[in-house]
């Protein structure tokens, strides 16, 4: 490098990393300016994480080809601590901290402040994790467990933990993705107080609203190249445009219509929900789904919208056979008849599907084949005399997969395997041949890419083109305006209004999921 | 990684391929191979029918608490009571034929006894979420116990019904084998049929693979997982019968440990501890495999018996490697 204090504060220069028969990044060029936030943005699977490892050295210097330079020094890192002793420190989006140990004991997990002895000096320990919390803006003691803390607050001690190894340029991928909008504001803010400190930050996410509203720069990868860097101020006018200019980068096309259209023709009324009361299983007392009452019809796509803990996973999963909580009061009824959801097979047979909004722990066998999958909730369908009718399986799952399809080489592969719109395919495929009336799908795009996100939403108009009610749990606002006839927003457990679509704005969606309804007199 | 990068290759083309998961199972096999053409070509009289018979007449009981045993496995569980309900089987076996009570009255006892004590384990697991390994470890506990209350010293068994069961029997022409092997016959025969035809046994993987996602599928979790105990335990009590055929007695000391070969049977046969992955037929070749590491150290005379514990131990590394390997690559 010629300069002595270049402006760039990292360069990565033909990154090229190859798995056993896959190339994960082909001659890859990133380069950071000293001070900036700085967006990657990509589909899934298109490279990004495995970028951000190489760089942070999970990675070692020589299982790539290419170069870093850091500084304008080449950095060859062999492990996460030599990246870290340079002040390039990740955050991952599965947080690693230890659930019972306290705050403080894990920002300086590996890392002690010790006495002269070689004891750990808690105080110092303490004292410094209660100033450190204090710049991440996190109100709690240093002694308090991880496990006590929401995930919010726990990203907030990586963070923390992050600046106690004197950070210069931070990594974060998807750190918003699990956190609420109070929290998420509340991060970004931080991150650019960080750069007003003079730290670097690269951030991987998939919510295009807030990389648009906080990013310097952005560069895209997809299929492990990277495509292009553009600065945020010249990509676009309003945030709209902004989103539509990454997008463009992502798929690699326009991508005019993010939600296919649909004639809405609702029918008779299917599912309807009377004074619908939950309590948390293990805090008694507490009201986590108060009174609710709804309704879907036939042929409709109805959704709900909350804000993380207002109750909607909750509601979901109680009419499910009760999978959560606890003195589930009130009533359910499918075509005007009172139905029995006290089990989850009873309400299978119902006619009730669920589709989780945490597909790998709650929706799908990981380690089985595409087709057992396909087959385990309508399992009776398929068996005689208590033994499965195996051909007719294999004809079932086949079908699926030409119906729905679900990209794969066959359906034997491990659903494990597959890439998360595939596997929501399964899901739903799951579902669907228990044949249900009501099909209540949780956050049904999560981590699911861009082109895969408009696959699901044809596949729900094919179902309420065939006369199913689709109830939908999102968090994502467009999406719900997108794809729904009718909204109702959940607040605090309470149903606070409902609203039809055409008439529906996401302003006003969110004054009624963040309106805090006078406190009953109980 | 050379070899296997272009077999994988032209494999993701075919349709019909072999499963990954299989894999296990068939190096298990090709150990299996191996020792017996190895064995065959160090030793004479090594793959005589007298050896290859004596093989399974010696390890019919273990075959039994290997398939009891990945039932429990394949849910994600494990059983550590086995050797000592199976102890405990042939205890009562003895008692009861030494007291006078007739023939078909002991042997269902005899299994009943372990079937309770599964029962009783998977109630505690399931209704109380015990762990799994704290339960049956009580058990264990529990039924050594009650052994040495029943019969502190070992009981000859003499009873000329039980001895007649036990003795041989002709299969074809010059070959013959005990009930005790035809009995394990058929335990594996039922055991395969329900674990890979039965909705039973899809419940049984899909537990394994994940508890919560096989309750949102609405299969009967807590009926199966309870059922996969009663199966072990009730394993175990048969197995307790042909070990008491075997030896015709009954012992106290008996099967201390063998909870440990049954589980290392299991894991050789290419069961994933954590479950739902396995084969049934590979607990099998697991146990034959141990049994067979015992022939060719009895054939070569000169080592210690308990180097059979060394190679043992030795293949279950080998082998848990091989899985880690395997699921490694998986993601």
């Amino acid at each position: 490098m010629a300069d002595s204090a270049p402006t760039d504060i990292l360069e990565m220069r033909g990154i090229t990393k190859t798995f056993p028969g896959v190339k994960a990044l082909q001659d890859v060029n990133l380069t950071v300016r000293r001070g900036e936030i700085h967006a990657i943005c990509g589909e899934n699977g298109a490279g990004k994480s495995t970028l951000m490892k190489v760089l942070s050295g999970v990675y070692p210097y020589g299982s790539y080809e290419g170069d870093i330079v850091l500084d304008g020094e080449t950095a060859q890192f062999g492990t996460i601590n030599d990246s870290e002793a340079r002040g390039v420190v990740i955050i991952h989006q599965e947080l690693a901290l230890v659930p019972y140990l306290s705050i403080a004991e894990n920002i300086f997990l590996g890392n002690e402040r010790r006495r002269a002895g070689g004891g750990i000096d808690w105080n110092r320990t303490n004292a410094e994790a209660a100033a450190l919390l204090q710049r991440v803006g996190l109100n709690e003691q240093p002694t308090t467990p991880i496990s006590a803390l929401g995930v919010g607050k726990q990203q907030l001690v990586e963070i923390a933990k992050a600046i106690s190894k004197d950070v210069r340029l931070l990594i974060l991928d998807e750190p918003t993705a699990a956190l609420n909008d109070t929290d998420s504001e509340h991060l970004l803010g931080l991150l650019r107080q960080f750069k007003g400190q003079g730290i670097t930050s690269i951030m991987i996410s998939h919510k295009l609203a807030e990389i648009a509203e906080i990013a310097d720069r952005t560069t895209i990868i997809r299929d492990g190249r990277s495509i292009e860097t553009f600065d945020m101020a010249t990509a676009g006018e309003s945030s709209e445009a902004v989103q539509n200019r990454i997008i463009r980068g992502m798929v690699g096309r326009d991508l005019d219509n993010r939600y296919p259209d649909r004639e809405s023709h609702p029918g008779e009324e299917v599912l309807r929900i009377e004074d619908w009361t939950v309590y948390h299983p293990t805090q008694p007392g507490r009201v986590v789904v108060d009174k609710a009452n709804l309704t879907v019809r036939a042929g409709e796509v109805v959704g709900i919208a909350g804000l993380m803990g207002a109750g909607r996973t909750e509601l979901a999963m109680s009419l499910f056979g009760r999978s959560y909580g606890r003195d589930i009061s009130g009533r359910a009824y499918l075509h005007g008849k009172e139905v029995d959801v006290h089990s989850v097979p009873a309400a299978i047979r119902s006619g009730i599907a669920y589709v989780s909004e945490d597909r790998k722990q709650y929706g799908l066998n990981l380690i089985e084949d595409i087709r057992r999958n396909i087959s385990a909730a309508g399992l009776g369908k398929l068996t005689r005399n208590g033994f499965v009718d195996e051909n007719e399986e294999l004809k079932v799952a086949e079908e699926y997969r030409d119906s729905m399809n679900i990209r794969t080489p066959n359906v034997l592969v491990e659903v494990g395997k597959l890439s998360g719109g595939n596997q929501q395919k399964v899901v739903l495929s799951k579902w669907l041949y228990t044949a249900p009336e009501v099909l209540i799908l949780d956050e049904p795009t999560r981590g699911i890419d861009v082109g895969a996100k408009y696959e699901i939403y044809t596949i729900i108009n094919e179902l309420v083109a065939a006369g199913k009610a689709v109830l939908v749990i999102s968090s994502e606002l467009p999406e719900l305006l997108g794809i729904c006839d009718r909204i109702y927003t959940l607040a605090f457990g309470r149903i606070t209004g409902e609203v039809d679509v055409p008439s529906a704005t996401q302003e006003g969606l969110m004054a009624l999921m963040t309106q805090e309804t006078q406190e009953a007199t109980a | 990684m050379t070899t296997s990068a272009p077999a994988r290759r032209t494999a993701a083309r075919i349709p019909v391929r072999l499963d990954r998961r299989y894999l296990p199972v068939l190096g298990t096999f090709v150990v299996l191979a191996l020792m017996l053409v190895v064995g065959g070509t160090r030793y004479d009289n090594f793959l005589t029918p007298a050896v290859v018979s004596n093989l399974f007449i010696n390890n019919a009981h273990l075959v039994v608490l290997a398939v009891g045993m990945t039932f429990v496995i394949l849910t994600g569980g494990i059983d550590l009571s086995v050797g000592a309900v199976l102890a405990l089987s042939t205890v009562v076996t003895a008692a009861l034929l030494q007291a006078g009570w007739p023939v078909p009255v002991v042997l269902p006892l005899a299994v009943g006894v372990g079937t309770v004590i599964g029962l009783a384990h998977g109630v505690m697991i399931h209704l109380f979420q015990v762990q799994p390994f704290v339960a049956t470890l009580a058990g264990m506990f529990f039924a050594r116990g009650l052994c040495f209350l029943i019969a502190p010293e070992s009981i000859a068994i003499g009873d000329p019904a039980f001895v007649e069961l036990a003795s041989w029997v002709q299969i074809a022409g010059q070959w013959r084998m005990t009930s005790s092997v035809l009995i394990a016959a058929i335990v594996l025969g039922v055991a395969f049929l329900a674990l890979h035809f039965t909705r039973f046994g899809r419940t049984v993987y899909a537990i394994g693979g994940g508890e919560q996602s096989a309750l949102l599928m609405g299969l009967p979790v807590a009926r199966t997982t309870v059922l996969a105990y009663v199966v072990s335990g009730t394993c175990a009590g048969l197995g307790g019968l042909l070990f008491a055929m075997y030896s015709r007695s009954g012992y106290s000391l008996t099967g201390v440990a063998m909870e440990l070969d049954a589980i290392a049977a299991v894991v050789i046969g290419g069961t994933l501890l954590t479950g739902g992955t396995g084969f049934v037929l590979g607990s099998v070749l697991g146990v034959l495999v141990l049994g067979l590491i015992q022939t060719v150290i009895t054939f070569e005379g000169t080592l210690s018996s308990w180097w059979t514990r060394i190679v043992i131990g030795v293949l279950l590394l080998v082998f848990v490697l091989l899985q880690r390997v395997l699921s490694l690559r998986r993601t």
